[in-house]
């Protein structure tokens, strides 16, 4: 931490491209005007699972007007390089679910290209399917191996049955959470164009790198031969993390074989039917609390459905196993995860990345254990919140948490206690009222020792050849609205000493930036930002200056060679988190925060509405507050999208309510003003002791909506999400199992 | 057929099919991109724009009806040289744009808002500063910076 007073950190100076954005001239990859441009669709499965028995083009058709690609078009492997390459390209003779691409199609209008489509017929036998995750565990239908796991983990702490043997309240339940979808507001589109022999890849992508080494595998081609730009993004969370390396090779592919640049852009219903979605899951806890309400052993199995390739999957699981307990010490842990395979379309990443299910579970059972002693749930959470000096279950003691500040805080400025009570009293009107709070906390940046695997990579270059200084800052993390852009600039020149607008960062293109490690996880302030920092004091040291030289200083400075290239590497020692056991330093640093949400329920329609949101959360330090409330507040409302609105429904592993008409999200007029505190810790493994803040917001917000609810209902719901359907079947026929007192 | 309207203020004339949607035409033809297409089906409002001072979503409206009628997009608020609207300047301050997909067809539901008020159409409160908005989907924000920056455009442009 730097003594000096900081001038630009803690600042909220409009973002880079915030004029772009809203005077319309910002680019997207669907607004760029490429001559020559041919449009490509793709022909999906209409089945879960079966076998390809032909595909009839129509004879009345001119197959002359367009090119169409399959299998067969591929130059090498029919394999989308991932975790265990199990996904094919496009499928060849087994559909394993409902649209699978099978098929490609470009024509110089999409129209055309449409109707092609439309003039394929795909014939196929259908095969026996497993859509459910119990159908899964059964294994009558084989997806994945012989049991249908892609992948188990287990954490083991201290001695389980010693901890239920001191319990004298012991409790087991299940939970369920179902699939959500992304909605980023820009569909999934790339355009693809070779250049001679190199492929230019132009796209809505959060992973540059990630695009580029799954075109070079399946191309076979060197790092120089494929260029990856990532356009402007509308929206990532996470969907456009591993799904865009599918689609930048499909769009090759037909660019390939139609001898010109293709564009491919999903419209909303193939994006929502086709493209990656939050995992599924199913939780069973067992647990125990001993007389004073403290935690003495804690068992959880967590299931979450994969969908039927591995894509992510073993990684989402290991976030979701390592946040299973919450953000409370308990001395006796078991964990056992895994994730199966169904027949339904891969699930991936979505902002969480399977820390939203385990919490969700989790923070229910805490209130549920909370009842059983007879506490409120702010006394239950006191009574178990970790502390500086405590253990998680993989051992990792924490330096430093903020569980306890986070949860006074949010229910002070909530006046937590008074309403709870409150509303405990009778309540007899048509409308019922509750309050709820979740206390959660998130690991910040790759789990274990991912971040040794990736090393991340930053270049910093300080040229003063010119009239002026240029500083540039050289990342491959992309801006997908949380403001990368921004905060870095305010980081460099903050350290440099330098005004925002001398600083720039150089656009997300492979051709000019490092690989600084995929934008997710909510590492890119954390991890790849503190490599900003490292190479702006890098460079002041190796130019003999202090922190906050100034242009002058620097130019003076660089007068003899002129320009000063730093490049900074991420690499943390391997050794910290035990991979094989689960056991050591899970995460660099952990977020906390509490979310309170207050509810009213109109008992004539059992329609809900949220009155009131009030979080806390220890983000380390705000680079830029303005970015870090944004963060929070929009991960707020995805989170309670999924836990009050967004409902996936599905028949025979394919989503039926592909549109904005019948997959509800919240708007305006669902939401109220979401209240943020920001607890500003400054002790995060980040610059200026910032921690990551793109994900925690959302996992807080169903429980603490969830145990609202359940207080205005007199009940306890324990599978999301929890529609007004599901309020009023709740409330006029409860069902064992789902809902309980 | 020839279709010749109004856009933004000059008179155009071009060739297009009845049933051609006018957002494709402004995107695809004209090069206006501001307008967005996040649904294609009139759900999320990314595609807004005026239709005879009507705020419409233009991925529903077929080319046959625009004939002889005037369309505004958004690229008729920023003129080289002139300063922002005051929605689209809050809306930078507020942070109020995260990936800024929804910004164009948000500051058109805004915009539209506030002429109406101006006109002395609507009766303003907070419930309907949050229904102007409705039907334009923000997946980012949670709105809560969006709503700030219409207030402070309201209560900047005064009674
Ligand atoms: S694209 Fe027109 S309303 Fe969504
Ligand atoms: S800012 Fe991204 S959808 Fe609104």
């Amino acid at each position: 931490m730097t003594e000096r007073a900081m001038r630009l950190v803690g600042n909220r100076p409009p973002q880079v491209q915030a004029r772009e954005r809203v005077t319309g001239e910002a680019q997207y990859v669907d607004d760029l005007a490429i001559p020559g441009l041919w449009h490509g669709v793709t022909l999906r499965s209409p089945i879960a699972r079966g076998r390809i028995v032909e595909i009839e083009p129509d004879p009345d058709f001119d197959w002359s007007r367009v090119v169409l690609v399959d299998a067969r078009d591929l130059p090498g492997r029919n394999v989308l390089p991932l975790i265990l390459d199990d996904q094919p390209v496009l499928a060849e003779r087994e559909i394993r679910h409902p649209f699978e691409p099978v098929m490609l199609i470009a024509a110089p209008d999409r129209a055309l290209a449409l109707e092609a489509r439309n003039r394929l017929n795909l014939r196929y036998e259908a095969k026996p399917i497993a859509v459910e995750i119990s159908d899964a565990l059964e294994a009558r239908v084989k997806v994945f191996g012989e049991d249908n796991v892609f992948k188990q983990i287990d954490i083991a702490k201290g001695d389980l049955e010693a901890g239920f043997a001191a319990a004298t309240i012991e409790l087991e339940r299940d939970f369920w959470t179902g699939p959500q979808e992304q909605l980023y507001m820009e569909p999934q589109g790339m355009i693809a164009a070779w250049e001679g022999d190199q492929l230019v890849l132009r796209g809505s992508l959060q992973c540059p790198y990630y695009v580029q080494a799954a075109a070079r595998a399946v191309f076979g081609l060197e790092p120089e031969q494929v260029r990856v730009i990532a356009c402007e993004l509308g929206g990532g969370f996470g969907g456009k993390e591993e799904y865009p390396s599918l689609l930048a090779v499909h769009a090759a592919l037909l660019a390939r074989k139609a001898g010109r640049p293709v564009k491919m852009v999903y419209d909303r219903a193939e994006d929502m039917q086709a493209t990656t979605k939050r995992h599924p899951s199913q939780t069973r806890i067992r647990a125990g609390i001993d007389a004073e309400g403290r935690l003495t052993a804690l068992a959880v199995d967590l299931v979450l459905d994969g969908g039927a390739y591995c894509t992510l999957s073993p990684v989402v699981l290991s976030r979701a196993v390592l946040h299973a307990g919450s953000a409370y010490a308990c001395p006796n842990v078991a964990v056992r995860g895994r994730v199966v395979a169904t027949n339904t379309p891969p699930n991936g990443a979505f902002r969480g990345f399977g820390a939203p299910q385990a919490l969700f579970a989790m923070e229910t059972m805490m209130d549920l254990l909370a009842r059983a002693a007879g506490l409120d749930p702010l006394e239950m959470r006191r009574r178990n919140a970790l502390r500086a000096g405590d253990e998680t279950s993989t051992g990792q003691v924490l330096e430093q948490a903020a569980a306890a500040d986070v949860l006074e805080r949010a229910a002070e400025a909530a006046d937590f206690r008074a309403r709870r009570e409150l509303y405990d009293r009778p309540q007899t009107g048509s409308i019922r009222r509750g309050i709820g709070l979740s206390l959660i906390m998130h690991g910040c940046g790759f789990t274990g020792a991912g971040e040794s695997r990736l090393k991340g990579r930053l270049t910093l270059d300080l040229d003063a050849r010119g009239e002026q200084l240029l500083v540039q800052v050289r990342t491959g993390s992309t801006d997908m609205g949380q403001g990368m852009r921004t905060t870095f600039k305010q980081l460099a020149a903050e350290i440099l000493g330098l005004e925002l607008d001398e600083v720039e960062v150089a656009a997300q293109d492979t051709a000019l930036v490092p690989d600084s490690g995929p934008t997710v996880a909510s590492r890119t302030l954390m991890i790849v930002g503190g490599l900003v920092a490292r190479a702006a004091r890098q460079a002041l040291t190796s130019l003999g200056l202090e922190e906050g030289a100034g242009a002058e200083a620097l130019r003076l400075a660089l007068a003899g060679r002129g320009r000063l290239e730093i490049e900074e590497v991420h690499e943390p020692p391997a050794t910290l988190f035990d991979e094989d056991h689960y056991r050591g330093q899970a995460y660099p640093s952990w977020g906390y925060a509490c979310t309170i949400c207050e509810v009213e329920v109109d008992m004539t329609t059992f329609e809900p509405r949220i009155v009131d949101v009030v979080t806390c959360q220890d983000v380390g330090r705000a680079i830029h507050p303005g970015i870090v409330e944004g963060q929070i507040q929009g991960g707020i409302a995805q989170g309670l999208g999924y836990a009050a609105f967004e409902e996936v429904q599905m028949h025979d592993g394919a989503m039926v309510n592909a549109n904005f008409n019948r997959y509800i999200v919240p708007t305006a007029m669902d939401l109220p003003p979401i209240r943020v505190l920001l607890h500003e810790s400054g002790q995060g493994a980040g610059p200026f002791g910032a921690k990551g803040i793109g994900e925690m917001p959302v996992d807080g917000a169903a429980p603490a909506y969830v145990s609202a609810l359940a207080q205005a209902l007199r009940t306890s719901f324990r599978e999301l999400p929890v529609t007004p359907e599901a309020i009023a079947e709740s409330f006029l026929r409860p069902r064992p199992g789902k809902a309980d007192a | 057929m020839k279709v010749s309207f109004r856009l933004n203020g000059e008179t155009r004339s071009i060739e297009s099919a009845p049933l051609d949607r006018l957002l494709d035409v402004l995107r695809r033809d004209l090069g206006l991109t501001a307008a967005k297409e996040g649904c294609g089906e009139g759900e999320c409002g990314a595609c807004s724009v005026f239709l005879d001072g009507v705020l419409v979503c233009s991925c529903l409206v077929p080319m046959a009806q625009v004939r002889g009628r005037s369309v505004e997009t958004l690229e008729a608020l920023t003129r080289p040289g002139a300063p922002l609207h005051p929605l689209q300047r809050l809306l930078i301050e507020t942070d109020g744009s995260q990936c800024g997909f929804c910004s164009p067809g948000m500051i058109m539901a805004g915009v539209d808002y506030m002429r109406r008020l101006a006109r002395g159409e609507v009766e303003d409160d907070h419930e309907a500063r949050l229904r102007a908005i409705a039907g334009n989907i923000c997946r980012c924000t949670g709105y809560t910076k969006i709503v700030e920056a219409i207030d402070r455009a309201i209560e900047e442009a005064g009674p």
